[in-house]
Order: structure tokens, then C-alpha cells, then sequence
């Protein structure tokens, strides 16, 4: 429980002054440093061709947005491809088969960071960095840029003073927003991070591999290679900017990527901060500052709820353990640095960030403490992706709000503006996209076992199987990782998922907000429904649950949960 | 705030697409990541390239990785599911339900209970376990402790003399509840030797 | 009154014809009908798909008893669902059919080129000319071109005293099936067969015509979404167990299916409409649209006259005010001789005050009349030998006597504002360029308009009183009425105005009215609700009609709109809710046989696994029918703010719909391991 409290008044800490920061960020407010960062920025904007100034229609910024992925989607492809013949490849990497490089390009574009290839050993520097770490930076920017467009439709747009009725709404220009946040925010705190995490002891060189004589040479190895390289950075970016793709294969469970309590602490916390101060950005982005509250309480009782569970349930010794060893902590997969403690709370908080990053393998974990990263992902909304979540959230508050606004005898209502037949039109495509897409592609993947290369027998397989769908399309990219992924139809049913979690998820929610924007504003009433307030928090949460539980719980009944059911009838192994 | 009353419907067009592409290789890609690596290795040289252990020139290895140990006069670290090679490092990724879990702990419960010679009901739980990374550095202080007899014997030691060297080299959870207390399984084995 | 009438209609009602409705159920079976409601369409599909799956197998098959159970509970949920919108189409159709009724085998004299036919009155058309006599029958709706006549309109509105209608006034409009008593009218019918206010009425109650309302349409397209998500959730659950080798029970799949998916909402939907547009007819308003009375529940501004709405119809002269120097007499008899040819009340009622201070005065013959203008804002007399005499507003007569030369007396101005701020209406009297005095003219705010208004405010409708008087004379009375703000010295063109200006921030805006100057302003109004005895023009722009003439009516509007609202999310609310406890039902049922660790998630220790699904399925079946009553009634809107009326339906539908039902299938249960055996 220490761990949680530690954990959570740290980042939320962090989070308050980064929240401001974010905000002015957007808002073009001055700010301290104004001169440097405007001095770089200029040039930058006429090199683009844009005048700053100028806001975009979302139609525009919906363009924008999908014209600067395509670019980037295509360089990035053709890296992964050819990097095998492209400089800085001193481990001679060759280049990546078309469907893995496709995988590759599409799950780090939609800020996943689902690995289907393994880390270090399959991608060359110029890959990780040119490649990897361009788009670890800048998709969680646009993301964030895609929900301050959608926070600024739900007011009215920039212009709401001045637009009629019906008039289209600027909601922001896309260019200046990414690169203002990119430059503003979030590479300074990336910088600070990684500098830290150096000093902690993760890599920060651009030498090769260190070759080591073990100590014990009756051991059998006579000779350990030891992986470095700019690790630091690439480490910072991942965890900051809900990314999670590591430098190593297992990721932050792996020593030189996190090697202490204090990296760790540090890692987690950065899984988090941005989510967070994205919601507390809404305060002063929008004006509507007890709205904030009421997204920030709401997210905040999930986090909680979910963190103490997974706790609870990795608490319980290993069931495979029993009569092997003393009953003690249950750490199959997880670094005696860490504990479960540590793992637990990071196994929650990096899918209820949509992060992915993990410190231990949560293939291994209980089965119901596996159930909490799924619910996480699931719910998609907890802090979720930088700006997805917060948009997968507003996803939810106009479906409580359509519901809650029924139940008070009110054409449903938010900030004024009336829920009508088109929005919940739009709504309803992402209300069917996530089940047809995670229970109708897991549903080919188990009814074809030659193609689900599972590694786990039973029922784990099956949550296996449903993880790694739920993971793509909630943009997350943590697996139960055993599963044998690196196929061809791994590989391009994913994308589909990961295509459809990002792009879907993020430019519907536009629509509809911006069908909203230009819609006349009813006045506050007592008899309005008010979304700030506890009653309609706990409307929406139900609504959350509800629906989740609603769509998955056989899935979920079918795999963790008959998993632990059936360890608890037979004590150990079915 | 906005000047101009036309908004851009286009969203900035190709030019400001392919434009941005290329500056976000160079500055998020390229001058992100050299310009951090490079101020990392300034500031925190040792660890920047691997906290490498080196002894008369030669490197033994990393504080931070787990190296396989099998000489009785060492501490032995965690199982490894990537046989202690760091290019390959992998957990076991083996779900608690799954039978080839429990055939494998049993594997190593049996080596590890003949090794120190106690019953498996004794051995701690991290020394059945592989751990996620499969080069876990570390081990537990019930795991070293239980060990420290068979090592003291090896090297014709007194147990409290080991004992407390596993005592110096054991590091409490941070503020005293985050994270596990540890024992660095290959610094405890060179300081054996070094003594 | 009115109120007495719709307590008996509804109590008539209450006994709706049951069997007419269940055979109209049966009939609603058809695929084709079905598919208007999605939801219950995949339940007639889901049934037929058992019934065949049954079939297939043979009896004697293993779970071929099972299987009939389960087709005959999903069609028989069905049917429940039609019956709703059965009963709720019958009472409507009731209602309307005994309007209609009287009107069947009406006749009319048609007036062409001078003469005149007796034509049924199936055979008059919009713009035909009908001469109705003393005795008779109206045979269309229309407007009195050329008359007067008193009316009897009981039939209709169920009010017994006679209406005056008058062509030429703002009560001018006339409804089939009312009878002249006296007098004779010229007609002309507005409206043609099959088109008239009542029949789009009718349209509105009838399940296969009615279109659906905005927010219906929107839950319909919500509730089709989730109908297709929790089809995907059963359509990948066979191959997943499948994984496992695991064999699920198709049977079972169809009845986990029919119980996921929103019937009770589904089933219960048209019926809410429906109920809705005959709780707007039963309260004697005659909507065009569906749309409107659901908008109703929308309104955040309400505009009403304050003439016959807030204040008892007509201003009485109380009192004479002469200027110093001025007999009270003179101003009296003066201010009666202006008022002997006003037919107006206040007219009268001048001459009447008149009458009792001794003054009764006789018009000569040779006198002008000047009638009211609007835009003079006077009338009065020419009298030969004799100073012209004006009444007014004061603006106006201190106007006319500076034209005339002559200048307003200094007392005018505190007399008028003395009289005004006791919310009386002052008339000042000139005559030639003199100004006599002033006439007190008395507004008598009705008994319990001050309740309602709090009552619409208590459910976020702000009101706001239209009057010609002065600022003075409208403050006293909006304070005395409760009303929230005024217009005064409104001209239609202010009204027109103020509508623009509340849409302008946001709000809806209720408007009602009844004279043609009104009709701009009803068109402007996101709802107008027009007085039936008003113009045609007004009734014309309006969205809604007033039968009963009541301009209050339009607080029920608002409620029967909310209660639509809220009727469809509570329900709505319930039937998701339901499905927690369904799945604990269902989920162990399926899977046991192939997982049996699963049994765990049998919470209510159901007897096994056919009687869980039969009972889920029945409580799923049986709930529509017990909800029928509600949905007819609505459920009850009280005025409270937004946040109390969420907290206590969430608690009530969401909170209760998780709770109820475990207790409920235990039950079903227990009853059908008695019956059944274990």
C-alpha cells in the first residue's frame, strides 16, 4: 500500500505544475524560456510553410494529423526494410521482413510499442533511433494534440466568441500544437528523465557491445556480451510517452534498463505524469476546471481500485510453487529489487496508461492479477494513452451523459450543446468497433490453433490470445509474452487492431465534438444535468463498468477467471 | 487569439506533411537521443557504459547483470530462462497454470534443495524462480543466508564470517518499504574472493 | 374542469380493450413489422433459430424440450413487447377514434358560387365555404369567415359552457363535431379529410405511421449498437470454447444472447412513444409532430400573454383619477361616452363604473365611432358640436393632445404612475386638447397561476409575461403572479424580438398564443402552442394546439416531454443493470459442462443448468409485461434539480435493475425445480 501512496503523490505532484505547463503550451501563452523556444519554433513553422497563427477546422487538423502519420509511416517502413544496408548497424542487423517492418512501423506509430520482434537484437541504431524513437516522441504529441482539438470543439472552438450558430469551429493548428508540445514539453522532461535514469545505471553510450569474462569459469560461460548503447533516452521517451517499447526484450524488468528502486520509482512515476496532467490541463485549456475534477476524481478511483486489486491478487504465493520451495512471495518473472509489490502496481499502471512498458512478465502473473492489466486495457481510460485516454474517457461521458441526460427528462446535454441521432450515430461505431475487433479477430486466432502460437496451455492461452488484441487495439503493446507472434497473421491482424485503436479512437471523438461544437449552447439550469458533480461521476463510472463488463465478461470467464477458478479447485495445475 | 478569420481546411497540405517528417527524424530522432547519451556518458561515465566491473583491465562484468555461478565456494544467483545471456534475455514468460511451470521449479527445487542440502519446503522462493529479465542481479537475503553454510564449508570458512559479508553487501528496500531487500550475488562473490 | 374531463377519459381508458390488443400483437409478429424494432427483431430471430435448431434434432433428442421451452418464452417475449405497443396504440386510437367519430357522418351545406349543397363532410376540401346554422353540426375544422355564433364545443374539450367565436377576432377558429347553438356561420374548412390537427394526432399514436421522435431515434440507434456488440460477444464465444474443447449449447448461446441485448427497453420503446402522444391527447393538446412534445421537455423559457393566461381575461375599470380641476363626473361621463360603442370588456366595464357613480349617458346618432388601433394605441367618439374624446395609453393621448395644442396636465404623469404601481392599468381620457383624468383598469390575477409558475421553474422553464401595459402596471402583476420576468409595451414585433434574443443565448423557447399577430412569433418559438379557439393563422404556425384554450396547458407539455425522456433512460437504465445478475445465471449454465470450476460463478445457486437459463429467460419475458403500466403512465417527473432526479433514478433503475432480479430468477427458480424436478 506504501508503494501506491508513494507512487501516486509523486506523480501527481509532478503532474499539477506539468498540467499548467501543458495548458499554456496550447494556449500559445507566453511562458518562462518564451524567447528560446520562439526562436527555435519560427524557423521551424517556415520551413513548414504554415502561418502559426492560423487555426484548422477539424476537418483540417483530422488531415493534417492523418498526412504528417502517412509520411512518417512510409520513412519509417522503408528504415525497418533497408536498415540492413543503411549506416550505424554495427551488429550487421539485417532488414526486417515486410509484414514484421509493417507490424513494426504501425504499432510505434499509434504510440503501441507492440514488439513483435525481439528488442535489441532485430533492429540496428540508426532503426532505434531514426526509426523508433522519432515516432516515441512525436505520436504521443499528436495524440495529446488530437485531444486538445477535441477539448477545444467541446467548448466551442477558439473562435466560439465570435462563430454564429453553425459556423465551423477552430479547433487549433496541428503543426504548431505537436511541435510546441514536443519542444515545450515534452523533450525537456524527457532529457531530465533520461539524465537520471543514466545516473541510475541504465546505459548511455554509443559503443558496442562489452564483452565480459564471468568470474566462474567452471560456470559454463566463458564469455558474456553485454549489451549497450543510448539506452538513457530511448528508456525516458518509452515511459513518458505511454510507448512502451524497450531497448531490451524484457523490457524494464531487465537490470540495465531499470536497475534500482529509484529508477523504478522514477519509471513509474513518468508512466503516469503525462496522463495525468493531460486531464489536469483541461482546467485551464478549457475553463471548465471543475470538470477537470470531476475526469481527474473519476480516473483517479479507478487507478486506485485497480492498483489495490492487483496488489491483493499478486500477493498470493505461486500456485506452481507450492511444496517446491517456502510459501513466500510469488516471483516468477519479477526482480528481487523489485518484489511484487513494485510489479504489481506497474502491471496496473502501465495499461491503465496504455503505456505497455513492463517490469515484469505478466505471463506469469496470477491469473487475477493478469485480469487487472486486461480490465486496464479494456477500459482503455483509466489515465489511458497521453490525449487518447483522455478522449476515450470523453467516449464514455457522452454515452453517461446521453443516458443520465434521458434519465433527468433532458435532450442529453454536455457543456450546452445537445447529444442528437448524428453523434450517437458516430458513437455507436466505437461502442461495436472494440468487441468485433478484439473478440472477432481472438475468435479467428483460437478457432485456427495452427496460427495462435500460444505458449501456454488451457485457458491461459486464451487470455493470451485476447491480451495481445486487447493490447493492440487499446494502443497499449505489454503481451503475456510468450505468445509466438512474429507471423504473418500476427502481424497483419494486429495491425488492423492497432490501425483501429488509434485512428478510429482518436478522429470519431473529432467528429463528434466538432458536431457539437458549432450546435447552440442551452443555458445552465437547475434542471441541467451538471457533469461535474459526484452524482454524474458515479453515473459514469457505472457506465464504464458496466459496458466493459457487459462486452467481455465471458471472454474474461473463459480465461483468467476459469485460470484461477480451476487453481483454486485443485490446488496447483489442472 | 486567432487573427485570421479563414480557417485552413487543409490542414497545412504535402509540403508541411513531408516537412515535418523530416524534422521530427532530426530533432526527436537524431538530436534528442545523441544529445542526451552524450551528456549522459559525460555526467555518469561508469554507468553510462553498463556499470562494467573490471579487474586488471579486464572486464568480468556487469554489477547490474546476473552471470551464472556453479563453483560451490560461490553464491549461486536466480534460475535464468535465458541461460544468463544477456543478448537473449527473456523470463520464462510460463503462466502459473501451466504444468511445464511446475515441472521446471521442481527441476530446479530438487538441484537447488541437494545443493545446500535442506528440504525444498526451506528454499526461499526467488531461488526456484526465474526471474523476468533472466539476468536478475540479485537474490534475496533469505536466499543468500541460506547458502552461506555451504559456501563457508567450501572455503573452509566460519559461517559467521560469510554471514557477515552477506550482512555488508545487503541493501534494505528504498525508505525502507519500496522495492525488495537484495543481495548483488556477483559484488558478495568477488568480495569472497577478494578476501 | 378540463382536468375533470381527462380523469374520466382516463378512467374509461384505463379498461382499454385487452384482447383486440393481444390479437394486434399476434399480428405484429410479422417479420416485416418486427424489423422496425431491431432489438425485438433478433428475439423473433433467435426464436425461430431454436425452433429450427429443436426440430433439426427430432424430439426424443436430448434438450429437444428444452430447446421448444426456450423458442416459446423467446416468442412469447415478443409478443409481450407488440402487446405494449398494442395497448398503448389502442388507448391512443380510443381516444382519438371517439373524436373522430362524431365527425364520420357530419354533413355541411357547401356555399359554391352562391349556392349552396349539402356534401358529407368527406367531401369538403381545404378553402371550400360552409354555411352552419343554429342546431347544426360543424362538419370541418376552419375558420368563421363571416359571423358570430356561440359554440358548444363539449364534444371536443369536454367543457360544457358555450364559446363565442367571431369572425373577423382572434377567436375566430371552429373544430369539426362542435355544435352551433345560435346564430349562423360562414366556414371556411382548413384542412382536408384526413389532414386535420386530429388526424396527424392519430398518426402519431399509430405504431406502423409514427415516426420516431429525435431522442427515440437516437436510443433506438444506441440500443441497435449494443444489440450488435452483444451479438459479437456470443457469435465468438462457440470458437473460443472451442479452443478449449469445449462444446457450448447453441440453445444456450441464442438465450444468453436474448438476454444481454436491451429487450426491456427494446420491448417497452414504441409503447413509451406512443403512451407519450396519448398523454398529450388525453390532456386535450393536439401536437403535430412527436417531435414537439418531446422538445417540450427541453424548454428553458416560456412566453405567455398575460391576458386570459395570468390575469382573468378582462381588465375592469375601478377607478376614475380626474386631473386637479376636473369634476369626476365630467371625467366620468366623458370616459363613457368614449367607451358605448367599445364592445370590449373594459369598455363595458368602464361604462359599467360609470353607471354606478349616476352617469349613464346615450351616444347620439350622428357620432364617429374611432375604433381601437393598434398602432394609435387609442379609440373613442367624434361627437358633432363636440371636443373630440380619446382614451388610451398615456403616451399616446399626452401625443394627441400636443397635436392638438394643447398640453398634459403635471399631475398626469404621477396619477398614471400612482395607478400603474397598484398594477392597474391606467386609460387616460382627453378631450379636444384637454386631458380629463385617468381610468383605473383593474387586472384579477388567476387563482393558482402563481403555483404553476413555480412549478415550471421548479423543472428549469423560466416564464416571461407579454403585456401591452406599461412597465409599472406589468411589474406589480409579474410580482403578483410569480412570474420570472416581463415584456411590457410589448407590440409583435417586441415578442418576435425577445424570442430571437432568448434563442440567441441558448435557450427554447415555449410560446403561446392565439391571435394572428401571434402567428410570427408561434413560428419563431421552438414551441408554439396555439389556442384552438385562436386563428387559423396562429394554429397554422403553431406545433401544437390548445383544444381547451388553456394557456397553462403548457406545464403539462413540459412534464409529458420529460416524462418521455426520462421514462425511455430509466428504462433504459434497468434493462443494462439487469444484465449483471443474467450473466450470473447464464455464464455458469454454459460453461459448466465443459469448464466445471465455473459452477463457482453460480452466485444464486441456481438448481441447474436449463432451469437457470429458463428462468433468466422468463424474468427477461415476464418484466416487459410488468413494466407495461409504467410505461403507459410515465414515470413521474417531480420538479427537482438535475443532479437530485439522476441520484434517486440511478439508485432506483440502476442500482435496483442490478439488485431485483437476483432474487427474482431465484425465485423463478426455485418454482421451476418444484414443477420441473431438479
Amino acid at each position: 500500500m506504501a508503494e501506491i501512496l508513494l507512487t501516486f503523490f509523486i506523480a501527481i505532484t509532478a503532474a499539477v505544475p506539468l498540467g499548467w505547463w501543458l495548458a499554456r503550451t496550447l494556449m500559445n501563452a507566453p511562458m518562462p524560456g518564451e524567447s528560446v523556444f520562439a526562436a527555435i519554433e519560427t524557423p521551424l513553422y517556415r520551413a513548414l510553410g504554415i502561418d502559426p497563427a492560423r487555426g484548422m477546422n477539424w476537418r483540417g487538423y483530422a488531415r493534417a494529423f492523418v498526412l504528417s502519420n502517412l509520411v512518417l509511416a512510409v520513412t519509417v517502413f522503408l528504415l525497418l526494410m533497408t536498415q540492413g544496408w543503411l549506416p550505424l548497424n554495427p551488429d550487421g542487423v539485417g532488414g526486417m521482413s515486410w509484414d514484421l517492418a509493417l507490424h513494426t512501423m504501425v504499432s510505434f506509430l499509434t504510440n503501441t510499442n507492440q514488439q513483435h520482434y525481439s528488442g535489441q537484437a532485430q533492429l540496428s541504431y540508426l532503426s532505434q533511433l531514426a526509426g523508433i524513437v522519432t515516432l516515441q516522441v512525436v505520436t504521443p504529441m499528436m495524440g495529446l494534440a488530437l485531444a486538445a482539438a477535441v477539448l477545444r470543439a467541446l467548448v466551442g472552438g477558439r473562435n466560439a466568441a465570435q462563430a454564429s450558430e453553425g459556423e465551423p469551429r477552430d479547433v487549433g493548428n496541428y503543426y504548431v500544437d505537436v511541435i510546441r508540445l514536443t519542444l515545450r514539453a515534452f523533450l525537456p522532461v524527457a532529457l531530465a528523465l533520461s539524465l537520471a535514469l543514466s545516473w541510475q545505471g541504465v546505459p548511455s553510450t554509443f559503443e558496442g557491445v562489452a564483452k565480459a569474462t564471468p568470474v566462474d569459469a567452471s560456470a559454463g560461460m566463458s564469455e558474456q556480451l553485454i549489451p549497450v548503447g543510448p539506452v538513457a533516452p530511448m528508456v525516458a521517451v518509452k515511459q513518458l510517452g505511454t510507448n512502451g517499447g524497450g531497448w531490451y526484450g524484457p523490457n524494464s524488468s531487465f537490470p540495465l534498463e531499470n536497475p534500482t528502486p529509484l529508477s523504478n520509482l522514477l519509471q513509474s512515476v513518468a508512466l503516469v505524469v503525462f496522463p495525468m496532467a493531460v486531464v489536469l490541463m483541461i482546467g485551464p485549456l478549457t475553463g471548465r476546471r471543475r470538470f477537470a475534477a470531476m475526469v481527474f476524481a473519476s480516473m483517479l478511483t479507478m487507478s486506485l481500485a485497480l492498483a489495490g486489486f492487483a496488489l491483493w491478487a499478486e500477493q498470493a504465493p505461486n500456485a506452481a510453487a507450492v511444496g517446491l520451495a517456502a510459501n513466500g512471495a510469488h516471483l516468477e518473472g519479477t526482480e528481487v529489487r523489485l518484489g511484487t509489490g513494485l510489479s504489481a502496481l506497474w502491471s496496473t499502471l502501465t495499461t491503465q496508461s496504455s503505456n505497455g512498458a513492463v517490469n515484469a512478465m505478466h505471463d506469469s502473473l496470477n491469473p487475477l492479477a493478469g485480469l487487472v492489466p486486461l480490465v486496464g486495457m479494456l477500459i482503455n481510460a483509466v489515465w489511458g494513452g497521453i490525449g487518447c485516454g483522455l478522449v476515450n474517457f470523453i467516449v464514455y461521458v457522452w454515452l453517461a451523459v446521453f443516458l443520465s441526460g434521458l434519465m433527468i427528462g433532458r435532450t442529453p446535454e454536455l457543456f450546452g450543446r445537445k447529444l442528437e441521432v448524428r453523434e450517437i450515430r458516430l458513437l455507436s461505431l466505437l461502442v461495436i468497433l472494440q468487441p468485433l475487433l478484439l473478440l472477432g479477430l481472438g475468435a479467428i486466432t483460437l478457432a485456427t490453433p495452427t496460427i495462435a502460437g500460444t505458449s501456454n496451455p488451457g485457458f491461459h492461452a486464451v487470455s493470451q490470445v485476447f491480451y495481445e488484441y486487447t493490447s493492440a487495439y487499446a494502443n497499449n503493446g505489454s503481451g503475456f509474452e510468450g505468445l509466438g507472434d512474429a507471423t504473418l497473421w500476427w502481424n497483419l491482424s494486429c495491425v488492423l487492431a492497432l490501425l483501429a485503436g488509434r485512428y478510429a479512437c482518436l478522429l470519431i471523438p473529432l467528429a463528434i465534438a466538432a458536431s457539437l461544437a458549432g450546435k447552440r449552447v442551452a443555458p445552465v439550469t437547475s434542471a441541467s444535468l451538471n457533469v461535474e458533480g459526484p452524482v454524474f461521476a458515479a453515473t459514469l463510472l457505472a457506465v464504464i463498468v458496466l459496458l466493459t463488463l457487459l462486452c467481455f465478461l465471458p471472454v474474461l470467464a473463459l480465461g483468467p477467471i476459469a485460470e484461477q477458478l480451476a487453481l483454486g479447485t485443485t490446488g496447483a495445475t489442472p | 487569439m486567432n487573427t485570421h478569420a479563414v480557417l485552413d481546411t487543409r490542414g497545412g497540405g504535402l509540403r508541411a506533411a513531408l516537412v515535418f517528417g523530416a524534422l521530427s527524424i532530426a530533432l526527436a530522432g537524431l538530436a534528442y537521443p545523441v544529445g542526451a547519451t552524450l551528456l549522459g556518458g559525460w555526467l555518469f561515465p561508469q554507468q553510462a557504459r553498463g556499470s562494467l566491473i573490471e579487474r586488471e583491465g579486464r572486464v568480468l562484468g556487469s554489477a547490474l547483470l546476473a552471470q551464472p555461478f556453479a563453483d560451490a565456494r560461490y553464491f549461486v544467483p536466480r534460475p535464468s530462462a535465458a541461460g544468463y545471456n544477456p543478448t537473449t534475455a527473456a523470463g520464462s514468460n510460463l503462466a502459473v497454470s501451466n504444468p511445464a511451470l511446475h515441472e521446471r521449479m521442481r527441476v530446479d527445487s530438487a538441484a537447488a534443495a541437494a545443493r545446500e542440502g535442506v528440504p525444498a519446503t526451506r528454499l526461499p522462493a526467488d531461488l526456484v524462480s526465474a526471474s523476468g529479465s533472466g539476468l536478475d542481479p540479485h537474490i534475496t537475503p533469505a536466499a543468500a543466508r541460506l547458502q552461506a553454510p555451504r559456501v563457508a564449508r567450501a572455503r573452509g570458512w566460519t559461517e559467521d564470517q560469510v554471514l557477515a559479508l552477506v550482512q555488508a553487501h545487503t541493501e534494505p528496500p528504498m525508505l525502507g518499504f519500496y522495492g525488495g531487500a537484495r543481495v548483488n550475488v556477483l559484488r558478495l562473490n568477488l568480495a569472497l574472493d577478494a578476501r | 374542469m378540463s382536468s375533470e374531463v381527462i380523469k374520466r377519459q382516463r378512467h374509461s381508458l384505463a379498461h382499454a380493450p385487452l384482447l383486440p390488443a393481444l390479437v394486434d400483437a399476434l399480428r405484429k409478429l410479422d417479420p416485416r413489422t418486427q424489423l422496425r424494432n431491431p432489438v425485438m427483431f433478433v428475439v423473433l430471430a433467435g426464436a425461430l433459430l431454436t425452433l429450427l435448431l429443436a426440430l433439426l434434432a427430432g424430439p426424443g433428442s436430448p434438450g429437444f424440450g428444452f430447446a421448444l421451452a426456450v423458442a416459446a418464452i423467446l416468442l412469447a417475449t415478443v409478443v409481450f413487447a407488440n402487446f405494449a405497443e398494442s395497448v398503448a396504440e389502442a388507448r391512443g386510437r380510443g381516444q382519438a377514434a371517439s373524436l373522430r367519430a362524431t365527425r364520420s357522418e357530419l354533413t355541411g351545406l357547401r356555399v359554391v358560387d352562391g349556392r349552396e349543397e349539402r356534401v358529407p363532410a368527406s367531401a369538403l376540401r381545404r378553402g371550400d365555404k360552409v354555411r352552419v346554422t343554429a342546431g347544426e353540426l360543424i362538419p370541418a375544422d376552419g375558420e368563421i369567415i363571416e359571423g358570430l355564433a356561440t359554440i358548444n364545443e363539449a364534444a371536443v374539450t369536454g367543457e360544457s359552457a358555450p364559446v363565442l367565436r367571431e369572425a373577423g377576432t382572434d377567436k375566430s377558429g371552429v373544430i369539426a363535431g362542435t355544435k352551433v347553438l345560435t346564430d349562423s356561420i360562414l366556414i371556411e374548412v382548413s384542412a382536408d379529410p384526413g389532414d386535420s390537427f386530429l388526424d396527424r394526432m392519430i398518426r402519431l399514436v399509430e405504431g406502423a405511421q409514427r415516426q420516431k421522435t429525435p431522442n427515440e431515434l437516437a436510443l433506438t440507434v444506441l440500443l441497435s449498437a449494443m444489440t450488435l456488440a452483444f451479438l459479437i460477444v456470443c457469435v465468438s464465444l462457440p470458437p473460443m470454447a472451442g479452443f478449449l474443447g469445449v462444446e457450448l449449447d447453441y440453445v444456450m448461446l441464442i438465450a444468453l444472447l436474448v438476454c444481454l441485448i436491451p429487450t426491456t427497453i427494446g420491448g417497452l420503446l414504441p409503447a413509451i412513444g406512443i403512451a407519450g402522444m396519448d398523454r398529450a391527447m388525453r390532456a386535450n393538446v393536439i401536437a403535430k409532430s412527436g417531435k414537439a412534445v418531446e422538445l417540450a421537455g427541453d424548454i428553458d423559457t416560456l412566453l405567455l400573454d398575460k391576458t386570459g393566461t395570468i390575469t382573468l381575461g378582462d381588465r375592469q375599470a375601478t377607478a376614475f383619477h380626474p386631473m386637479p380641476g376636473v369634476a369626476i363626473r365630467h371625467l366620468a361621463r366623458a370616459a363613457a361616452l368614449a367607451s358605448l360603442a367599445d364592445p370590449t370588456p373594459e369598455g363595458k366595464s368602464i361604462v359599467r363604473l360609470a353607471d354606478r357613480q349616476g352617469v349613464r349617458e346615450a351616444l347620439p346618432t350622428d357620432s364617429t365611432v374611432v375604433e381601437f388601433s393598434a398602432r394609435l394605441r387609442m379609440s373613442g367618439v367624434d361627437i358633432p358640436g363636440r371636443a373630440p374624446l380619446r382614451k388610451g395609453a398615456p403616451d399616446a393621448i399626452t401625443r394627441w393632445v400636443e397635436q392638438a395644442g394643447g398640453h398634459a396636465h403635471a399631475a398626469l404623469h404621477m396619477t398614471v404612475e400612482q395607478v400603474a404601481r397598484g398594477g392597474a392599468t391606467p386609460l387616460v381620457v382627453s378631450e379636444g386638447k384637454e386631458v380629463l383624468g385617468v381610468v383605473a383598469l383593474s387586472d384579477i390575477v388567476k387563482s393558482g397561476v402563481r403555483e404553476r409558475f413555480a412549478r415550471l421553474r421548479g423543472l428549469g422553464v423560466r416564464t416571461v409575461m407579454i403585456t401591452g401595459d406599461n412597465p409599472l402596471t406589468a411589474a406589480a402583476i409579474a410580482a403578483q403572479a410569480g412570474v420570472d420576468d416581463f415584456l411590457a409595451e410589448a407590440t409583435p414585433e417586441d415578442k418576435l424580438a425577445r424570442i430571437r434574443a432568448e434563442q440567441a443565448q441558448g435557450r427554447l423557447v415555449a410560446m403561446v398564443g392565439d391571435g394572428t399577430n401571434d402567428a410570427p412569433a408561434l413560428a419563431q418559438a421552438d414551441i408554439g402552442l396555439a389556442m384552438n379557439a385562436g386563428t387559423q393563422a396562429a394554429k397554422e404556425a403553431g406545433n401544437m394546439v390548445d383544444l381547451d384554450s388553456d394557456p397553462a396547458k403548457l406545464l403539462d407539455v413540459v412534464e409529458i416531454g420529460k416524462q418521455l425522456l426520462v421514462t425511455r433512460g430509466a428504462l433504459t437504465t434497468f434493462s443494462l443493470a439487469n444484465d449483471v445478475s443474467k450473466y450470473f445465471a447464464i455464464i455458469p449454465a454454459i460453461f459448466v459442462a465443459g469448464i466445471p470450476s465455473l459452477a463457482a460463478l453460480n452466485v444464486m445457486g441456481l438448481s441447474s443448468a436449463t432451469h437457470a437459463v429458463l428462468a433468466a429467460l422468463i424474468f427477461n419475458a415476464l418484466i416487459i409485461p410488468a413494466l407495461i403500466p409504467l410505461a403507459l403512465r410515465g414515470i413521474r417527473v417531480s420538479a427537482a434539480s438535475g443532479d437530485v432526479l439522476l441520484a434517486r433514478n440511478l439508485l432506483l433503475w440502476g442500482v435496483g435493475g442490478v439488485i431485483l432480479p437476483f432474487p427474482a430468477i431465484k425465485l423463478i427458480d426455485v418454482m421451476l425445480a418444484a414443477v420441473l424436478g431438479a
